[in-house]
C-alpha cells in the first residue's frame, strides 16, 4: 500500500514531461513543415546557414524522437510503473533531475544540429559530444524506474512491465552500439549493418515496447475489462523480443552487406508481422462489444486508430521488405510515408491519446472543449492519411522512373505535385495538433469547467490513486 | 516467462545478443577480412580536380590551402566529408549503387565492399533517401565550375533542382575553405573505382 505521506505517482513529473514533450513536438512539426516547403520550392529562408533545410530535417526527426516521444514515454512510465507495482519511483529528486537533464540533452542536440555538429548516424544525429551524456541520462532513468519493478520481482509481472523492463536492458545496449561502434570502430558496410541494427532496435526495442506497454495498461483501464488473451500477450512479447532485433539489415538492402544477412532480415521482418497480427487480434477482441466507446471516448479513439495504423504499417512492411519490392521503393518517398505512419500515426497518436486521458486528471479540470478534441483528431488523422497515401504513390512513381532510366530531373518534376499535397496535408496535421495544445492550455487555465464529481484537484487525485485500480496479472490470466 | 529475471536475461540480453551476433557480428567478421585503410594509405596523390581548383581559384586556394599537395588534399577531403555530414547531405543523396533497377547504367559500377573499408567511411554514408542522385560515382561527372555554380545556387545549372543554396560555402562568389573542400570531396567519390581496382577486389574474394 502506498505511503499516505508520499503519493504514489509523481504528478508533477508526469505533467512537466507532457508540457516539455509538446513544446518539442511543436518545434519538430514546424521544422517538418519548413522542410516540406523546401521541397515545394517555397522555403522562406534560402541561403541562411543556421536555418539550412538539411539541418532543419534533422531537427524534425530528432525533435520528434527525443523531444516528443521520449518525454511523453517518460511521463507514461512515471504514471504507470508506480500504479502497477504499488511502489513509487526511486526518488523524486532524481525524477526532477532526469527531467531537466533530458530537456538539456534535447535542447543541446537542437543547437548542435543547427550549428553543424551533427553525427552521420540516422536517428543518432545527436552530436558526438552529447552521446555520453545521453547514456548517463538513460542510466539514471533506468535506475529510477527499475527500482519499483525490482521490489516486486518475485511476483509474476503484468504484461506492461515485461515490455518496460526488457526495454530498460535494450535501450542502453542499443544506444551504445549504434552511436559508438560505426562512429569509431567499424567503417563501411560492416558499420552499416550495425547502424541498421541500431535504427531498428531503437524503434523495435525501445519505442515499440514502451508503446505497447502503455496500451496494455490504458486500454484495460478505460474499458474496465482485462486483456482478452494472456497467451496472445505472451506470444506478442516474446515474438517481438526474438524477431524484432533481427530486422536491422533491412534498412540497407542490395548494399555491399553480405547477402546472407540481407536474406535473414527479410525472413525475420516477415516473421514480425505474424507476431504483430496476434497482438492486434488480442486488442480488437478486448474491445469487442464495446466499440461504441470509440465514438464517445476520445483517448480510446486515438489508441485504436493508432493500432489500425500499426497494423497497416506492419502489413506494408511485410511486402516492401522483400528484395523484389525494394528494387522499386528503396530510396523513394514510400519510405518517409511509412515512417510518418509509424512515428506519428502509431506512437504519436497513442501518446496524444494518453495526454487526452491524463491531462484532466493532472490539472483537475474536465477537458475544455470536446469539439476541439474531435477537430484535432480528424485534422491529424485526415492529414496523416492523405500524406501517407500521397507519399506511397509518389514513391512507386519515382521508383519506376529511376528504374526506367528517365532523366533524374524528371523524377523531381513528377514529384512536385505530390510534394505540394504533402505540404498541404502536413499543414492539416500541424493545425490539428495546435488545436489540441490550445485545448490543453485552456483546460489548465479554466477552473470554471471543474465538474462537481471531479471536485477540486486534490480530491480528484486521491480518487484516482485508489479507485482506478491497475489491471493485474491475475485478471488477465482469467481468460 | 512472466518473471523479471527471465525477461531481463532471455529477452533483454539474450535476444539482443543473438541478433547482434547474426546480423551484426557475422557480416562484420566476414568484411573484417578486408584491411581497413587509413586516409594516408588511401590517398597517395592530389587529384586532377584538386589541382584544377588551385588554378581556377588561385587566391582563395592559396589563402585556405596553400599548395595543391597531397597533405592539403587529405585535409580538404576530411573537411569535405565533415561538411557533408554537418549539412546532412546524406539525407538526400545515397552513396551506394545497387545491383538492381538499372542503377549501374545510370550511375556506374555497382558498389563493392572493399571500397568502403577505410577511414573516410567511418561512419559509413550509405544514405537513406534519394531526392538527388547517388554520389558514389560522382567523380569527374561534372567539372569544377559546374559544382561551384551548383553549390552557389543549384537552379543555375539544374533549373528543376530542389537542393538548397549553400551560400556559406562562398566568400562573395568565390568558394571558401568549405566550398573548395566540398568540391574536392564530391569529385573524389568513386575516383578509386578503376577497372584494375575492381578486378583486384573481385580476385581477392570481395562480393559480387
Amino acid at each position: 500500500m502506498p505511503n499516505e505521506a508520499i503519493p504514489l505517482v509523481d504528478r508533477k513529473a508526469v505533467k512537466y514531461h507532457i508540457i516539455a514533450g509538446f513544446t518539442f513536438f511543436y518545434v519538430s512539426l514546424f521544422a517538418g513543415l519548413l522542410y516540406a516547403l523546401q521541397l515545394s520550392r517555397y522555403y522562406p529562408f534560402p541561403g541562411v546557414e543556421l536555418l539550412s533545410p538539411g539541418r532543419i530535417r534533422m531537427l524534425h526527426t530528432n525533435g520528434v524522437a527525443y523531444g516528443f516521444l521520449f518525454n511523453l514515454f517518460i511521463a507514461a512510465m512515471h504514471w504507470i510503473i508506480p500504479r502497477l507495482t504499488g511502489k513509487p519511483m526511486l526518488s523524486r529528486v532524481l525524477s526532477h533531475l532526469i527531467f531537466w537533464a533530458w530537456q538539456g540533452i534535447v535542447g543541446a542536440t537542437a543547437v548542435g544540429l543547427m550549428t553543424g555538429h551533427a553525427q552521420a548516424i540516422e536517428w543518432g544525429e545527436t552530436p558526438v559530444w552529447i552521446d555520453p551524456v545521453v547514456v548517463v541520462g538513460a542510466a539514471l532513468l533506468i535506475v529510477n524506474s527499475a527500482t519499483p519493478i525490482l521490489k516486486v520481482a518475485k511476483r509474476k509481472l503484468y504484461v506492461t512491465l515485461w515490455y518496460f523492463s526488457a526495454m530498460m536492458v535494450w535501450l542502453p545496449l542499443t544506444y551504445v552500439m549504434g552511436n559508438f561502434v560505426p562512429q569509431y570502430f567499424v567503417p563501411g558496410a560492416g558499420g552499416a549493418a550495425v547502424t541498421g541494427l541500431y535504427i531498428h532496435d531503437l524503434v523495435g526495442l525501445t519505442v515499440t515496447p514502451l508503446g505497447w506497454g502503455m496500451m496494455y495498461y490504458f486500454v484495460p483501464v478505460i474499458l474496465k475489462r482485462p486483456i482478452w488473451s494472456h497467451t496472445l500477450s505472451l506470444v506478442g512479447f516474446w515474438g517481438l523480443a526474438f524477431f524484432y532485433p533481427l530486422n536491422g539489415v533491412h534498412h540497407f538492402f542490395w548494399s555491399p552487406i553480405p547477402m546472407y544477412a540481407q536474406y535473414g532480415a527479410v525472413m525475420s521482418t516477415i516473421a514480425v508481422e505474424i507476431v504483430v497480427f496476434t497482438v492486434i487480434v488480442n486488442f480488437f477482441m478486448t474491445i469487442r462489444g464495446q466499440t461504441d466507446l470509440l465514438r464517445s471516448n476520445i483517448p480510446l479513439r486515438w489508441f485504436y486508430t493508432g493500432m489500425i495504423f500499426y497494423f497497416t504499417t506492419c502489413f506494408q512492411c511485410a511486402f516492401h521488405t522483400t528484395l523484389t519490392l525494394q528494387k522499386i521503393i528503396h530510396f523513394s518517398d514510400w519510405v518517409p510515408g511509412h515512417a510518418h505512419l509509424v512515428m506519428l500515426g502509431v506512437f504519436g497518436f497513442w501518446l496524444i491519446g494518453m495526454t487526452e486521458y491524463l491531462w484532466p486528471r493532472l490539472v483537475g479540470n474536465e477537458m475544455y472543449s470536446r469539439k476541439l478534441s474531435v477537430a484535432a483528431y480528424w485534422l491529424s488523422t485526415g492529414g496523416l492519411f492523405v500524406m501517407f497515401l500521397d507519399l506511397l504513390v509518389a514513391g512507386v512513381a519515382q521508383g519506376y522512373l529511376w528504374m526506367n532510366l528517365a532523366q533524374w530531373e524528371k523524377s523531381i518534376v513528377l514529384s512536385m505535385p505530390f510534394w505540394h499535397i504533402r505540404t498541404f496535408a502536413g499543414t492539416g496535421i500541424v493545425i490539428g495538433i495546435l488545436l489540441f495544445g490550445y485545448n490543453l492550455w485552456m483546460t489548465a487555465k479554466n477552473p470554471g469547467t471543474r465538474t462537481a464529481e471531479s471536485g477540486p484537484a486534490s480530491g480528484r487525485k486521491a480518487a484516482d490513486d485508489n479507485a482506478e485500480e491497475a489491471p493485474s496479472a491475475a485478471s488477465s490470466q482469467a481468460s | 516467462m512472466e518473471k523479471l529475471p527471465t525477461i531481463l536475461l532471455a529477452a533483454g540480453v539474450g535476444c539482443f545478443a543473438l541478433a547482434g551476433i547474426l546480423s551484426g557480428y557475422l557480416p562484420l567478421a566476414h568484411l573484417g577480412k578486408i584491411k581497413v585503410k587509413t586516409v594516408e594509405e588511401l590517398v597517395t596523390e592530389p587529384s586532377y580536380e584538386f589541382q584544377d581548383l588551385a588554378k581556377r581559384y588561385p587566391e582563395q586556394f592559396k589563402k585556405y590551402y596553400g599548395d595543391a599537395n597531397v597533405e592539403n588534399y587529405r585535409k580538404a577531403l576530411k573537411l569535405g566529408r565533415d561538411t557533408y555530414i554537418a549539412e546532412a547531405c546524406w539525407h538526400c543523396h545515397s552513396q551506394y549503387v545497387r545491383p538492381v533497377s538499372n542503377e549501374d547504367q545510370r550511375f556506374g559500377k555497382v558498389s563493392y565492399a572493399e571500397e568502403y573499408q577505410n577511414e573516410m567511411f567511418l561512419p559509413h554514408l550509405f544514405g537513406t533517401r534519394r531526392v538527388g542522385p547517388d554520389l558514389i560515382r560522382e567523380s569527374g561527372k561534372h567539372g569544377n565550375d559546374w559544382h561551384v555554380a551548383h553549390f552557389y545556387d543549384p537552379t543555375i545549372v539544374v533549373p528543376t533542382s530542389v537542393m538548397p543554396k549553400y551560400s556559406w560555402f562562398f566568400d562573395g562568389d568565390q568558394p571558401n575553405q568549405k566550398g573548395l573542400a566540398m568540391i574536392a570531396y564530391v569529385q573524389w567519390l568513386g575516383s578509386w573505382a578503376t577497372p584494375e581496382a575492381i578486378a583486384r577486389a573481385e580476385a581477392e574474394g570481395g562480393q559480387k
